[in-house]
């Protein structure tokens, strides 16, 4: 019933393809694919050591894979193998391009702690991008009432509950207008309390039709949310789909497993 | 304030088992040692700060071939008495035919500047210790997201690692600016008048051991008076950030 991919012309907007990763002699990622459309909101599931996380870390060459390619509007990006034999980006300029057009959410938020929340926010795109300063700080002031931090924005991030520090870093992730986000376990690290506030302001920027990738936990999000689910087990994705069909009828008998133990 | 000199060398010579108003007398000559020593601590901070934060950044990222060169050269000033090398540049160099012919023996012969020359790249040996822990202490997932917002490494560097590295550092530098005053009287044994080149100077001249090694400590106790309330202050407004709420 739900569209699973809204296909825009020209193809997915980012995509990974035949993606390994090996770290010494353990294969963690056997070769993932997946084509990131237009609007499309992904939760990638798994047990922990699935290999999820590091997917996701591929595809901004935070973690360099062993084999693969990744392509944003078509363009692929250049790399080369290190000494550890690892893909690394080898275009500087394309990948710190790139690295703007696809942001990245942290499980440990890591905002810059010598900064305001507001510092945090406007270091990007008056330092990346180019952007002025009195531009940047109207942006970063637009986005932080969005979060609801308005009244927090010249505090320092120590001094911020998990959840204001991670909505601040959703912020600082949209401050650069990406086309794709990544989330890595955004919620992982909040106290119970503090993952509803988090979850509504990721849900807001579905809502609204930003392309987000989004490694997670949370059962709920991943139904209500996102039009496509997929699952990995033991560096393959085992289930592909919309939420409806992939967590009602599970194909496989380890996502039951891991969808029955969820729901304790 | 003619008054209070009298008062003073009244006091001195009936009550006080200590000649204040020979002190007083003679204060243009600890008026100069207070000037070299500030200045040779001044300039051995900027001088040694300057070289300690390529050093660090070189430790702390381990740049091939420049890596251990900084190395050798931090772990042989920290291995020898500053006396010592204090005395191999002022002494030693000057066996050297070489050296005396060269232009920089204009420098090299001058007892000053080879007392800034060894302070600096003393205090430049420690500072870069004390920097390269600051920067291996940046944690992990604040350069992750520095290259996750599409920064090259220089602009991480710049904008991010040192500012919040330096911040880290300022309690341990502080204390390293107390050590590198104090190390300054070095410079009197090389015959430079510093703080403490001028309570000797007293002291030859007039036998007086107490009164000018007693003002000479209160001086060098009015300078880390300034030094820690001026670290005090840049901790609160630096370190804001660190305080828990």
């Amino acid at each position: 019933m739900a569209q699973a991919q809204v296909k825009v012309a020209g193809g997915p907007q980012l995509s990974a393809r035949n993606i390994h990763k090996t770290f010494g002699a353990f294969e963690v990622l056997k070769g993932i694919s997946l084509d990131a459309y237009n609007h499309d909101v992904i939760s990638i599931l798994g047990a922990s050591g699935s290999g999820k996380s590091t997917f996701l870390r591929c595809l901004n060459f935070l973690e360099s894979p062993t084999e693969g390619e990744v392509t944003l509007d078509g363009e692929v990006v250049a790399t080369r193998r290190n000494r550890a034999h690892q893909l690394e980006p080898s275009d500087r300029r394309q990948i710190e391009r790139f690295r703007t057009r696809v942001s990245m959410v942290f499980q440990g938020f890591n905002l810059w702690s010598h900064m305001t929340v507001l510092e945090n926010v406007m270091e990007a795109s008056v330092h990346v991008l180019g952007i002025s300063k009195q531009k940047a700080k109207d942006t970063a002031e637009g986005l932080l009432e969005r979060v609801g931090l308005s009244e927090r924005m010249h505090y320092y991030p120590a001094h911020l509950s998990g959840g204001q520090q991670q909505r601040a870093a959703i912020a600082r992730a949209l401050a650069v207008d990406p086309e794709v986000i990544l989330f890595d376990e955004p919620t992982s690290a909040l106290d119970p309390e503090l993952v509803g506030e988090v979850l509504n302001v990721m849900k807001g920027l579905a809502e609204e039709g930003r392309t987000m990738i989004v490694v997670t936990h949370e059962m709920g999000f991943a139904r209500d949310v996102s039009n496509r689910v997929i699952f990995l087990e033991q560096g393959r994705i085992k289930e592909d789909g919309p939420p409806d069909e992939v967590m009602n009828n599970p194909k496989s008998e380890r996502f039951r497993q891991f969808l029955a133990r969820s729901r304790d | 304030m003619e008054n209070l000199l009298n008062a003073v060398q009244t006091f001195s010579a009936e009550n006080s088992p200590l000649d204040f108003y020979l002190v007083l007398e003679n204060w243009r000559l600890f008026w100069k040692g207070l000037q070299n020593t500030l200045l040779l601590l001044v300039l051995s901070l900027v001088a040694g700060g300057l070289l300690a934060i390529p050093l660090a950044i070189i430790r702390a990222t381990r740049v091939p071939v420049l890596n251990p060169i900084a190395f050798g050269f931090i772990y042989f000033v920290r291995g020898t008495p500053l006396l010592v090398q204090l005395y191999v540049i002022y002494y030693g160099l000057s066996q050297f035919e070489a050296i005396r012919d060269s232009a920089a023996w204009v420098i090299l012969r001058d007892p000053w500047w080879c007392a800034l020359i060894s302070f600096s790249i003393g205090t430049a040996a420690y500072t870069a210790e004390i920097f390269r822990g600051a920067i291996s202490d940046t944690p992990r997932g604040e350069v992750e997201a520095t290259i996750a917002a599409g920064m090259s490494r220089v602009l991480a560097y710049r904008r991010i690692i040192l500012p919040s590295a330096f911040r880290r550092a300022l309690p341990a530098y502080g204390n390293e600016v107390i050590f590198n005053l104090h190390t300054t009287v070095i410079a009197s044994t090389v015959t430079v008048i510093d703080v403490l080149g001028a309570a000797r100077t007293f002291n030859n001249k007039y036998y007086l051991a107490y009164e000018g090694f007693i003002t000479a400590a209160l001086i060098f106790i009015a300078i880390v008076f300034v030094i820690t309330r001026v670290f005090n202050l840049m901790e609160r407004r630096m370190l804001r950030h660190l305080k828990r709420a």
